[in-house]
């Protein structure tokens, strides 16, 4: 069980959560104009890493709010939490 | 050496210490014409059927790991056909087929025995759903039957059928030629056959890099060195992602943990398997007595081989509410496997952007029983270097043609 840190609520049980997947993910402004290609990159593929992932929780059976997480994916950890519109950690995403 | 009543007979008489290694101990060569990188079920099935069905045996399976340690040997051993759609019934259905005769045909025992699977169904859409897959079923030649309650408590009466159940049982559908097989002899028995025909099986060899030139594959390399293949087939279920960045190229999968248990052993009490798409459970009885049963994947992305205790609190609940005999076993053990699953709940199996570099992925949650019938094709496909008709409708490019295969009312577990 994960223990996770809503920023608004403190630290919970996962099972209070739903994940929300992959964060940072940019619908493409003018949806009638891209490539088949971009739109399925931007419908199905996901980065997927082994490692550091930025990934989006809402906080469902509490505050019922959104926020972003950094985890790993092989540990489980969560390094740290931020807001939903703040920039990932890193400067990726 | 055939493994037969008479070289059991032998080798009791020699106190069973004198049986050959059942597959060669070798280190890899520095070339190949075909490298398999993984060496669960369906990569040593695909090294199986390049041998014997396609005459190349310049082959080396890697496998990071031992023979059947990821989802080969994690899985709950269930094999059965009775997918919705043309194209995924019609891939498992042969499979199913490859079933009835591949402990003959490895001359290995699989242990494959035809209880029947039954799925049920907890409310009226859910009956409707089980129906409508029941027709297709037949409509594609898979035998598969609507049962009334009563039919199912008849086949399992420890089910609680009582109709203020916390999950009421309106029906289900059974197919009668599905079933179990021993997950570990599969591995071992592809192992061993494919040997036979000069195949290399080569354990504790990680491949650390997939090598390019203009464009196409060149060779790997593993914890062994390099090793030089004019065609490399990556099979690597939960680890796809992984490989294909090293191939340089994304997929649209997301791996999961997906886990499993067993409790402790008891006298048989079920014959059959039963699974629960409302309720993310399934379980049957293997043939030590355990109750051997899953859960649903875990709702977020990882890779550690361990389940979310909250997922398999809910499946555990929910199995007592059907089996209320279960409810004083202890649980013996317990294990994650990593599933790598595509949207559409259906695998990926062909070309890759890469010349040469072919990919057979994104089982998800029910990949074992496709086991002998991914092989088969992913063998030809990486043989002729172009998919059969079976394997063609699972190509990478559905994801940008539209073209997908939602099977997640029959995958059967949670995506």
């Amino acid at each position: 069980m994960l223990l996770i840190e809503c920023p608004w609520c403190g630290p919970r049980d996962e099972s209070e959560f739903a994940y929300g997947g992959e964060a940072h993910i940019v619908r493409p402004p003018d949806p009638a104009n891209v490539s088949d290609e971009e739109w399925a990159d931007y419908l199905f593929y996901r980065k997927n890493p082994l490692g550091d992932h930025q990934e989006q929780w809402q906080h469902a059976s509490g505050c019922r709010r959104w926020f972003n997480a950094q985890r790993d994916t092989l540990t489980y950890q969560i390094e740290r939490g931020y807001g939903i519109g703040e920039a990932a950690p890193g400067g990726e995403g | 050496m055939k493994y037969s009543l008479f070289s059991l007979v032998r080798n009791g008489l020699s106190h069973h210490e004198k049986w050959p290694r059942a597959w060669r101990k070798v280190e890899p060569k520095r070339e190949y014409d075909v490298v398999i990188v993984g060496g669960g079920g369906h990569g040593l099935a695909t090294a199986y059927y390049l041998a014997k069905e396609h005459g190349v045996t310049n082959v080396a399976v890697l496998e990071k790991g031992y023979l059947g340690g990821g989802n080969t040997g994690r899985n709950t051993e269930v094999v059965r056909s009775n997918y919705l759609w043309d194209e995924a019934a019609h891939l498992y259905e042969f499979s199913l087929k490859l079933w009835q005769d591949l402990s003959r045909d490895l001359n290995f025992n699989l242990m494959y025995s035809k209880r029947g699977v039954l799925s049920l169904g907890h409310s009226l859409q859910e009956m409707r759903d089980i129906a409508r897959r029941v027709n297709a079923n037949r409509l594609n030649g898979i035998d598969s039957e609507l049962l009334t309650p009563e039919q199912v408590k008849e086949l399992v009466p420890i089910l609680n059928t009582s109709p203020s159940a916390r999950y009421p049982i309106l029906g289900a559908s059974l197919q009668r030629r599905g079933g179990t097989a021993r997950h570990d002899a599969v591995a071992w028995g592809f192992a061993r056959a494919a040997d036979a025909r000069g195949v290399d099986v080569i354990q504790q060899c990680e491949v650390t890099g997939i090598r390019r030139e203009n464009g196409a594959v060149v060779g790997v390399d593993t914890t062994k060195g390099h090793v030089a293949a004019k065609k490399v087939g990556v099979v690597t279920a939960g680890s796809s992602g992984v490989l294909a960045e090293m191939a340089g190229f994304r997929l649209p999968i997301e791996s999961h943990p997906l886990q499993a248990w067993v409790t402790e052993p008891i006298k048989p009490v079920l014959d059959s398997v039963i699974m629960s798409n409302a309720v993310h459970a399934y379980v049957s009885q293997t043939d030590r007595g355990e109750l051997l049963a899953g859960a649903g994947i875990d709702s977020y992305l990882g890779y550690g081989q361990r389940g979310s205790f909250s997922v398999i609190e809910h499946a555990v609940a929910a199995l007592i509410e059907l089996f209320p005999i279960f409810s004083r076993l202890r649980m013996m053990r317990q294990w994650g496997g990593i599933v790598d699953t595509c949207p559409d709940a259906c695998p990926i199996i062909g070309e890759t952007p890469v010349r040469g570099l072919y990919f057979n992925c994104g089982w998800g949650t029910g990949g074992y029983k496709a086991t002998p019938g991914s092989g088969w094709v992913f063998a030809y496909t990486m043989a002729n270097e172009r998919p059969h008709e079976l394997n063609a409708p699972f190509s990478l490019d559905r994801f940008t043609t539209g073209h997908l295969i939602d099977e997640h009312g029959a995958a059967g577990v949670a995506h």
